[in-house]
């Protein structure tokens, strides 16, 4: 059964993702629904010490859910976490070692800049010397020191957003929770918060599980992303694995583009409309994602050695800059995405080639409610 | 996200407070309904529905109860006619001076009621304000007498105690109003007379009936008015009640008067709430 | 006036729309300015047009002790009815947003009830428990009564402010280490800080002006308007006329503290989301 295979998967890339470490985090199948309506469905994951993890999922994944339960603010209604020997889903918010930047920064409009970041300190009791070098620290760290006196109201959404970090941090979690923290700020700003961030994740070595819809913020952030779909982890694995190699439809066509194609395995050859291919494979139906930019354009009329070719029409020409995106319809009603270095110009005739070994065997993904 | 302890801690004083001193009140007041008052002039406690019987057998009764819904109609609908038309100006076209203008509208509500029904006599009586100047004018001889001790002076203090708690909801339904619906309507090809009829006075209807009921109900168990400037003709149901509960000593019967009209001010709140969701499409 | 459109039949309407309420104004102001005038009328209350001007009704009423006693009275029940109805009132909103459990709309129902039952049934109800219970009536059961009719106006104005709370805030300080306690003072009351003085002020004037409640639970010694309203049922001065227009004044006072607050608290919270 597919869904059986999935967590097996899931259960083994885990590990090799932690590999050799004790895991700080622990979530045992860990289940959410309110009333009817179910959330999240046995959920297995460890997060590693000093880990960036990305729970990458579309809007109503519950990915959030899944973060709120590990803050304190959601109890699961089924599962475990653990933090070391602690059984961390018992503890109130207020005494878990994990802290949060949220979506909205949540930064507390009646008290300054610093306040904001002393607050968890002065909640904890500690001496007020040590809240002074301690809040100066991670001003410093963050570069707002500048706007110490500030009110939140005062700063830029960039600024806020360092605060956020800076107040979380200051009380030197085990793990840090990051809640979108970068869907408000504009493209530019965005990237140039994403290098920080993921310097900054190096540099104090605490673990973080950010929480974001955008698969390239994913890519370009996570040591691991874990892919989530309607309340189930869909895959989990580095973003290099997960592209190269995505376990299903779905997560080949969430991360990146990619060509879907839907063939018949007969004796070890792949037969996909007009295409055929030699692979290793049972015979039956198979599902293949091949994506574009290991599609190329062919010169010549002679198959290059190993290789798929195929002869189409240009349906479409999409010029991107660095890229173009050319879409070629291969007879049958076969649509082929194909990324090339930019062609030179309106194209109509072409040729196409690509490596069977790049076409990768992926799961079906069944709808789900 | 909150612990069992904290909306326990929330909600266990002012539930026990809230029951103490308004449910079983209320309660109270039901039981006493059903007793009774010795020759002796105390409380009998047993159980019957005399009360209940009197009200539907002595005239008075009723036909004051009557009388006073009569009384609370005029004041609510003259308190929507003087109110609607003062919140859709303020809200339409009242432009900067917006706010200014509707802090005039409060500003009364801090004068003490009792102040303001009292101003209304020092206006209308025989040598009030009112008469005094008719006659140093010359329109009349004679001092109008139907001003003062009526069933007109009663509503007219009340229609200006109540004007105000008509006009705040129907001026927040009219704020909540997106203004690009009225110019949508405009670019359909709508007069403003269309666009008000079709538009803004449907939208407004909650309001409508959140100020009418205020001023309904609120009128409907006002003694002070009637005592003042009412006369006998403008006797109203509560002041039946304070009479049982004072001088006449029959507080078994005002209990039931009592309960018959928070009975009825419940059954209009329940009302006026479905009508007010029925005309919300927010 | 700046009407602010150019239609012409716009206009008209708008015309005929200022003048009535040209009208309202001056209806609803026409009493109010008759108590202020005639307080400096040396002929008594009415009669066209006034005569003598004279602050000798203010200088009576600085020599009235009974008067002033029951000012002093009515402040008391006012401030102390305005503890009992935040104590209660401000937790009762934060049930209504937060917590389920049976019976929360009877609940609900029950505390908003007096805010428009006529004063008349909660006082008379309220008459028939202190005399089951054999309490004497006194300030001490018009400050219940007032503190528990006021909840009321406590927990509508405080759940509003609750609705436009983000709820992050709250989670923010629990993810901070503050445990629920630290939380409600550090970060919900700070927060709640305009709907609380606001329905503190509220509730503070609606005591002080209240008659219908306290008319059946008055023992000895007066509230203000059951003074005013003792005096009226005797024969009418311009004293009268006096007392209300200083209470007029600092009501207006008032008001003017608390519209700038409000004005300032805005600005800030548009700040806030910029």
């Amino acid at each position: 059964m597919g869904l059986t295979t999935n967590s097996e998967i899931v259960v083994r890339t885990t590990a090799e993702g932690a590999a050799g470490r004790a895991p700080l985090l622990r979530i045992q199948n860990v289940a959410k629904s309110f009333g009817k309506n179910v959330v999240l469905r046995d959920i297995s994951l460890d997060v590693a010490e000093g880990e960036f993890l990305t729970i990458l999922g579309e809007s109503g994944s519950g990915k959030t859910t899944l973060l709120r339960i590990i803050a304190g603010f959601e109890t699961a209604s089924a599962g475990e976490l653990w933090m070391g020997e602690e059984r961390l889903d018992r503890q109130p918010p207020y005494r878990r070692r994990v802290n949060t930047v949220f979506q909205s920064y949540a930064l507390f409009p009646h008290l300054t800049v610093e306040q904001n970041v002393a607050y968890g300190l002065r909640v904890a009791k500690r001496p007020e010397a040590e809240i002074v070098s301690r809040v100066g620290e991670a001003l410093e760290k963050v570069k707002m020191s500048a706007h110490a006196k500030s009110k939140p109201s005062r700063i830029s959404g960039g600024q806020q957003q360092r605060i956020a970090l800076a107040r979380a941090l200051v009380n030197r979690p085990r793990l840090l929770l990051l809640d979108e923290p970068l869907s408000a700020l504009d493209a530019n700003l965005r990237r140039q918060m994403q290098v920080e961030l993921k310097s900054l994740q190096r540099e104090v070595g605490i673990s973080f599980i950010f929480v974001t819809h955008d698969q390239e913020e994913a890519m370009v952030m996570s040591d691991r992303i874990a892919l989530l779909r309607s309340g189930e982890l869909e895959q989990v694995a580095t973003p290099r694995e997960i592209y190269g190699r995505p376990a299903t439809a779905y997560a080949a066509q969430f991360i990146g583009h990619t060509n879907l194609l839907k063939g018949e395995v007969r004796g070890g050859v792949v037969r996909c409309g007009l295409l055929t291919w030699p692979a290793a494979l049972p015979d039956g139906p198979a599902l293949f994602s091949l994506r574009p930019e290991n599609i190329r354009l062919a010169a010549g009329n002679v198959a290059t050695a190993g290789r798929v070719r195929v002869r189409g029409t240009v349906r479409h020409q999409a010029f991107h800059g660095a890229t173009e995106l050319i879409r070629v319809e291969c007879g049958d009603g076969m649509m082929l995405v194909v990324r090339t270095p930019g062609s030179g110009g309106p194209l109509d005739a072409v040729e196409l080639e690509f490596s069977p070994t790049d076409a990768g065997l992926v799961r079906e993904s069944p709808e789900r409610i | 996200m909150f612990s069992r302890a904290y909306k326990a801690a929330v909600t266990l004083p002012p539930l026990v407070w809230v029951t103490v001193f308004l449910l079983l009140p209320y309660l109270l007041m039901f039981c006493y309904s059903f007793w009774s008052v010795s020759e002796s002039q105390t409380i009998v406690h047993s159980w019957n529905f005399a009360n209940y019987g009197e009200l539907l057998r002595v005239d008075v009764y009723w036909q004051t109860l009557l009388r006073s819904m009569w009384i609370a109609a005029r004041v609510t609908i003259f308190s929507l006619v003087l109110g609607y038309p003062l919140a859709y100006f303020l809200s339409f076209y009242a432009g900067n001076k917006k706010d200014l203008l509707y802090q005039l509208v409060i500003i009364p509500l801090w004068v003490s009621y009792l102040v303001r029904a009292y101003a209304w006599k020092t206006i209308l009586g025989s040598t009030g304000v009112l008469n005094t100047l008719l006659q140093y004018v010359h329109l009349t001889k004679h001092p109008l007498e139907f001003l003062l001790y009526s069933p007109f002076a009663v509503v007219l203090t009340l229609t200006h105690i109540y004007t105000p708690f008509a006009f705040l909801p129907i001026y927040a339904a009219l704020e909540h109003i997106p203004r690009n619906l009225v110019e949508a309507s405009h670019d359909l090809g709508a007069t403003p007379g269309q666009t008000f009829w079709k538009v803004i006075f449907p939208l407004s209807i909650p309001g409508v009936v959140a100020g009418a009921t205020f001023a309904f109900v609120l009128s409907l168990g006002d003694f002070l008015a009637p005592l003042l400037l009412g006369g006998p003709s403008g006797i109203m149901i509560s002041n039946i009640v304070v009479s049982l509960f004072g001088a006449a000593y029959n507080w078994p019967l005002g209990a039931a008067i009592s309960f018959c009209m928070l009975l009825l001010v419940v059954s209009l709140l329940v009302f006026s709430e479905r009508l007010e969701k029925k005309w919300s499409f927010s | 006036m700046e009407l602010l459109v150019s239609d012409a039949k716009l206009v008209s309407g708008s015309r005929w729309l200022f003048v009535h309420s040209a009208a309202v104004f001056a209806f609803l102001y026409l009493p109010i300015a008759v108590l202020i005038l005639y307080s400096f009328n040396g002929e008594g209350v009415g009669g066209f047009p006034p005569h003598h001007l004279t602050l000798d009704w203010y200088r009576t009423l600085f020599a009235d002790r009974p008067i002033w006693d029951s000012v002093l009275n009515s402040l008391e029940v006012a401030f102390a009815a305005m503890v009992i109805s935040l104590t209660f009132g401000v937790p009762a909103a934060l049930a209504l947003d937060r917590a389920q459990f049976p019976g929360k709309t009877l609940f609900r129902r029950l505390v908003l009830l007096p805010l428009i039952l006529p004063g008349i049934i909660t006082g008379l109800s309220l008459l028939m428990l202190f005399n089951v219970m054999g309490t004497k009536l006194s300030l001490m059961t018009i400050v219940l009564g007032h503190g528990t009719a006021l909840i009321s106006v406590a927990t509508t104005e405080v759940f509003a402010g609750l609705q436009k709370l983000d709820r992050a805030q709250e989670e923010a300080s629990l993810d901070l280490g503050a445990n629920y306690w630290q939380t409600f003072w550090r970060i919900t009351v700070p927060n709640l800080k305009l709907p609380i003085i606001g329905a503190a002020l509220l509730i503070f004037t609606l005591s002080m002006d209240e008659i219908a409640v306290s008319f059946f639970l008055i023992g000895r010694d007066n509230t203000l308007p059951l003074e005013i309203w003792g005096r009226l049922r005797r024969g009418i001065t311009p004293e009268i006329n006096a007392v209300s227009t200083i209470i007029f004044v600092f009501s207006l006072v008032a008001i003017v503290f608390w519209y700038r607050l409000r004005v300032r608290g805005e600005s800030a919270a548009e700040g806030g989301t910029r």
